[in-house]
């Protein structure tokens, strides 16, 4: 793998009104790593995460994509990421496969059928149904089904455990483990310890304090 | 040039400067405005038509100057903020957004008041003063979004691209409303022009203009300052500043 | 796949499915529309001399309110569900995504306005001559209508009461198109030439598409951090 970071953030300050909700994290992640942020409820994840993601400005301090400062390759940025936030994404009244379509018309979802991620998440036989008729665990199942189909590289998933089953989270870890086998990189929030060898924390909480 | 850019751009420098701007602000529109109060009021002819009422505009139009200009001066400080990510910008923008609805609202008040022995009636659709309350809508639109925010940097980024949009649509209201009003004025009504004022009734109209300037940098700079020591309140400096008095 | 003809049609698409799907909420503007309409006889004078005078203003004004009372919705539903922050982490030019969002909405919102407003006219009396430049002038007016109204719309689209705010901030802008639209119908009525008036809204209408994506698009980023 190469030593050149996937991402890398500097300093990073974020503020609400002057007050720091963090500030001067640095840190890096490379391609083939699982970084899990964690940390009491209020400390950050959240945001950190949109930061990364490009969904919320940051205050100060910079975030470069393979040594590019992202402000200046914005819209390549993009294209090699995947976000999946608290809400699913998903429209009650379409189904988890117009949905998914919908978004492949965005983002580059090509690498398979939005059936076969279906059926690769669990969700097979509910390809056609309004979302609103599925649980909330189903729900998170169909906008997980975006990240079988993603070409992104970069994944950021916020909470992405809640509402699983069992199956469904050997279903995800699953997916995570075959995408850093194949050199991709995945930032996610999470309470719930992952079992799994690859995963570094960052815990936001003592970053937080060591910043004030 | 940047260096002096960026050093306007700290708050607390601002602060500093202000300061020693503040007197000289405070004694100019003082003497500026009560030199052009006597004069306009107490030495000035008497208008042929509207006898003394006339004397208003010399509160009505230095307001109503100001109240367009306070829109710009908003929106530029909004657009500097943006663009530069000056702080201080954006509380220039805060602090003219509720000096410009005041002036808007006496320039207003001030023709009601005008309008009353003029015309007989306290309110005409006229189209200066239509055009002052779309004017006075767009304030408040821009009080109100600026109130609504948890954030102070996301209500100034929101509160900057609504004046700015508003600073585009301003000359084509204005535009339309002047149209919509040569289609229905009413005979009756007929405004003394301003052009065929006695340069004795204007000297003094000019002295309150200026005066009304200095009054207003002086009550923007006040309203800043205000801003920047609430924003700042965490800061050692306002801190120490604090102590000392 | 992602094409950017594909990622356009695809939001205007998928909208109008999405609407077609709530059928019910797509006739409310409407019915709102012709209950304003209706108060009019009733709070003024059933006369139709006295209504046809009023007419033109009348129908202008409640097709604004119409419109404007469908407006929160063209950002808030996808901010509730998570979608919106999608759509705006797609590579593809955010303008552009949110100008597909903008005509999908005008489709279901500004455009059935504009086919109810000859019936409209028909119940307040307005003359003959005013028809066409009413359709003509309501088809250019709506789509400013929810150009403009984008902007505010995405500038609340986090805010819980921004359905009053939104149109404390856009009302005051649609003044223009209110006074172009209304004085193009009664010019007609007057038997006057209505060309140039229709032009100058025309010339707002092309200037307001010019910009209004962009700020908007701009709105949306501020927007959502509300």
């Amino acid at each position: 793998m190469s030593s050149q970071p996937l991402l890398e953030f500097q300093a990073l300050t974020f503020e609400r009104d002057d007050w720091p909700l963090f500030s001067d994290l640095s840190g890096t992640i490379k391609a083939g790593e699982i970084l899990q942020i964690t940390g009491p409820n209020g400390c950050g994840k959240t945001t950190l995460l949109q930061v990364l993601a490009t969904i919320q400005p940051v205050n100060r301090g910079t975030l470069r994509w393979l040594g590019n400062n992202i402000a200046q390759c914005l819209q390549q940025y993009l294209a090699i990421i995947a976000f999946i936030g608290h809400k699913p994404g998903l429209k009650l009244s379409l189904t988890p496969r117009e949905n998914l379509q919908w978004l492949a018309k965005l983002q580059p979802l090509t690498r398979c059928t939005s059936a076969e991620a279906l059926a690769r998440i669990g969700l097979a036989g509910f390809e056609d149904v309004p979302c609103y008729t599925l649980s909330a665990g189903q729900l998170r199942r169909a906008a997980l089904a975006a990240l079988c189909m993603t070409q992104a590289t970069l994944w950021f998933l916020d909470e992405p455990l809640t509402a699983l089953d069992v199956e469904g989270i050997a279903n995800l870890e699953a997916l995570l483990l075959e995408h850093v086998a194949k050199g991709g990189a995945v930032v996610l929030s999470s309470h719930q310890p992952l079992v799994n060898p690859l995963v570094r924390t960052l815990a936001l909480d003592t970053m937080a304090e060591a910043g004030l | 040039m940047w260096q002096w850019f960026h050093k306007l751009g700290s708050p607390r420098w601002f602060y500093q400067i202000s300061g020693r701007v503040l007197p000289w602000l405070a004694l100019a529109s003082v003497v500026l405005i009560v030199s052009g109060a006597v004069w306009g009021l107490g030495f000035a002819p008497e208008d042929a038509r509207q006898g003394n009422s006339f004397r208003i505009i010399y509160i009505h139009v230095p307001a109503s100057f100001l109240a367009l200009a306070g829109y710009y001066v908003m929106a530029v400080a909004g657009a500097v903020g943006m663009i530069w990510k000056m702080k201080l910008a954006d509380m220039v923008m805060v602090a003219a957004a509720p000096l410009g609805a005041a002036l808007t609202f006496i320039a207003l008040f001030t023709g009601a008041v005008w309008g009353k022995p003029t015309w007989g009636t306290y309110w005409i659709w006229d189209a200066r003063i239509t055009s002052m309350l779309v004017l006075l809508f767009l304030y408040i639109g821009i009080i109100a979004l600026s109130r609504s925010f948890s954030t102070r940097e996301t209500s100034a980024r929101a509160c900057a691209i609504l004046a700015l949009v508003g600073t585009v649509n301003i000359p084509i209201i204005y535009k339309s409303v002047d149209w919509w009003y040569t289609l229905h004025q009413p005979a009756t009504i007929k405004l003394t022009g301003a052009p065929s004022m006695h340069p004795d009734m204007f000297k003094p109209l000019l002295v309150m203009i200026l005066g009304f300037y200095c009054f207003y940098a002086l009550v923007l700079l006040l309203n800043t300052r205000t801003e920047i020591l609430q924003r700042e309140s965490r800061t050692t400096w306002v801190k120490q500043l604090a102590q000392s008095k | 796949m992602m094409t950017l003809s594909g990622a356009f049609f695809g939001v205007i698409r998928r909208d109008l499915s999405i609407a077609l799907r709530h059928r019910g909420d797509l006739l409310n503007p409407l019915f709102f529309f012709l209950i304003v309409v209706t108060l009019v006889p009733l709070g003024i004078s059933p006369e139709p001399a006295r209504l046809a005078a009023m007419a033109p203003g009348m129908i202008w004004i409640s097709a604004l309110l119409a419109t404007l009372l469908a407006l929160d919705n063209l950002f808030r539903a996808d901010f509730t569900d998570g979608s919106l922050v999608q759509l705006m982490l797609s590579p593809q030019p955010l303008w552009l995504l949110v100008l597909a969002k903008i005509i999908a909405h005008w489709l279901v919102t500004g455009l059935p306005v504009v086919l109810f407003s000859p019936l409209l006219g028909l119940m307040l009396s307005l003359p003959e001559a005013g028809f066409l430049p009413l359709l003509l002038g309501l088809i250019l007016g709506t789509a400013v209508f929810s150009l403009l109204g984008a902007v505010g719309a995405a500038l609340t689209v986090a805010l819980h009461k921004g359905s009053v705010l939104l149109s404390l901030l856009v009302m005051p802008l649609y003044v223009p198109v209110l006074i172009f639209g209304t004085s193009a119908v009664q010019r007609a009525v007057d038997g006057v030439s209505y060309g140039g008036v229709m032009a100058m809204l025309a010339a707002a209408s092309a200037f307001t598409l010019l910009v209004a994506p962009f700020a908007a698009a701009g709105a949306l980023k501020v927007g959502i951090n509300g």
